[in-house]
């Protein structure tokens, strides 16, 4: 299955998982923090998957600067 | 997985719940956890007229989303920060979300309000771009606020954010900041009678974690900008973030019994350290700033006008510096 991992963006091949929670225990990928999508639809840790499913492994955490307060 | 509400497919699993949903149900078991938030926090009133700031990113396009589904007056707020590239794609998320819902967006520029992006600030008082950033935002969301006539700003801290913030405080003992983490700020004047000084803020989205924001966010088919911000490389925010992810992925829940736990059982202990700081106006722009800090730096300008005069004085040294042929070391 080709699977598009982000920041930055590529494309790679994985063999072998039939969840989506074996895929992200391949890539060694904590589940909390990422989405799994397929043809623009989300899918749940249990979720089967083909060999050739095309899916997208999005990470959710952003970092940055929101304002925590207003400084008074 | 089957949907906890209709036994439909499942697309969305949430293992702090314990539950599964599928599309239609996810949306009503968000908008459901903000309306609870809103409640049990007494956020705002029907009749109160929301600015919400949106950076592009999932967080706040969700809320502002969902603040639109509850029925509350919205309108939005961008402020363009000048990092390159990502600005402005960011910017195009936020004007193309606006434009789908039929919503106002007011657009502010930093550079344009102030002469400086938040890299060039970066550069030139040697200030950490994240901290730089957090000041400007704080600051002009306030300002912007304020002169529009809302009631209340909403931003997009999720639970994510704040247990990261909180672990972060403890890590410090930072009490001052344990006792102003709350989910309202109150608005408050500088003097009594006087006109408002600092706007209400509100976080709704402190029962939705980051991960359920992004669901939210693709599930309602909101085009937000995917990327990270290039300068958040090594942020601390986002070092603590991934532990704590890590925690709970091991132990559900970890995250919510941390943040709830602390504004149930602890945050009221540190009531002390928030401080009811008297307030006075800035010198350099009439904003209120907290005299202590004031007047123990004999200064009587707030950290943005500060920061702003630091950096306008370096760009002058500079500019007087290549006028003069001089090289910079």
């Amino acid at each position: 299955m080709k699977v598009k991992l982000r920041n930055p963006d590529r494309v790679v091949e994985v063999d072998g998982p039939r969840t989506v929670s074996a895929l992200l225990n391949r890539l060694e990928v904590v589940s909390e923090a990422v989405l799994v999508i397929r043809d623009a639809t989300l899918l749940t840790r249990d979720e089967p998957l083909g060999p050739d499913d095309e899916l997208e492994v999005r990470p959710v955490l952003s970092g940055g600067s929101l304002p925590p307060g207003d400084g008074r | 997985m089957k949907c906890k509400v209709c036994r439909a497919h499942a697309v969305v699993d949430i293992r702090r719940h314990n539950a599964a949903f599928c599309q239609d149900h996810f949306v009503d078991h968000v908008n459901s956890q903000v309306a609870k938030a809103i409640k049990e926090f007494k956020m705002v009133t029907a009749e109160d007229r929301l600015l919400v700031a949106v950076s592009g990113g999932k967080d706040s396009l969700a809320v502002w989303d969902i603040l639109m589904n509850l029925g509350y007056d919205t309108t939005g707020f961008y402020l363009d920060l000048g990092i390159g590239g990502y600005s402005g794609r960011s910017k195009e998320a936020a004007v193309a979300f606006a434009d789908s819902r039929g919503v106002k967006l007011i657009v502010r520029s930093l550079r344009e309000e102030h002469g400086f992006s938040v890299p060039e600030l970066s550069t030139l008082t040697g200030r950490v771009p994240c901290s730089g950033c957090g000041l400007n935002k704080r600051y002009e969301f306030n300002r912007a606020a304020l002169e529009e006539g809302f009631d209340v700003l909403v931003t997009g801290h999720n639970l994510d954010d704040e247990v990261a913030t909180l672990f972060g405080n403890v890590l410090g003992w930072n009490t001052q900041m344990l006792g102003r983490q709350r989910p309202v700020l109150e608005e408050r004047v500088v003097s009594a009678g006087a006109a408002r000084a600092f706007v209400r803020k509100i976080k709704p989205l402190i029962r939705i974690a980051e991960r359920e924001t992004a669901a939210y966010a693709l599930i309602r088919g909101i085009d937000y900008i995917v990327e990270e911000c290039p300068m958040v490389e090594g942020n601390t925010q986002h070092r603590y973030k991934e532990a704590l992810t890590l925690l709970e992925e091991a132990s559900p829940g970890t995250k919510h019994r941390m943040y709830f736990g602390f504004l149930k059982n602890v945050s009221d202990r540190f009531a002390e350290d928030r401080g009811a700081t008297e307030l006075i106006p800035c010198a350099g722009c009439g904003a209120p700033t907290v005299a202590s800090g004031a007047h123990a730096t004999g200064e009587l300008m707030c950290s943005f006008c500060k920061t702003k005069a630091l950096a306008q004085a370096r760009r002058a040294e500079r500019e007087d510096a290549t006028g003069r042929g001089v090289k910079r070391r």
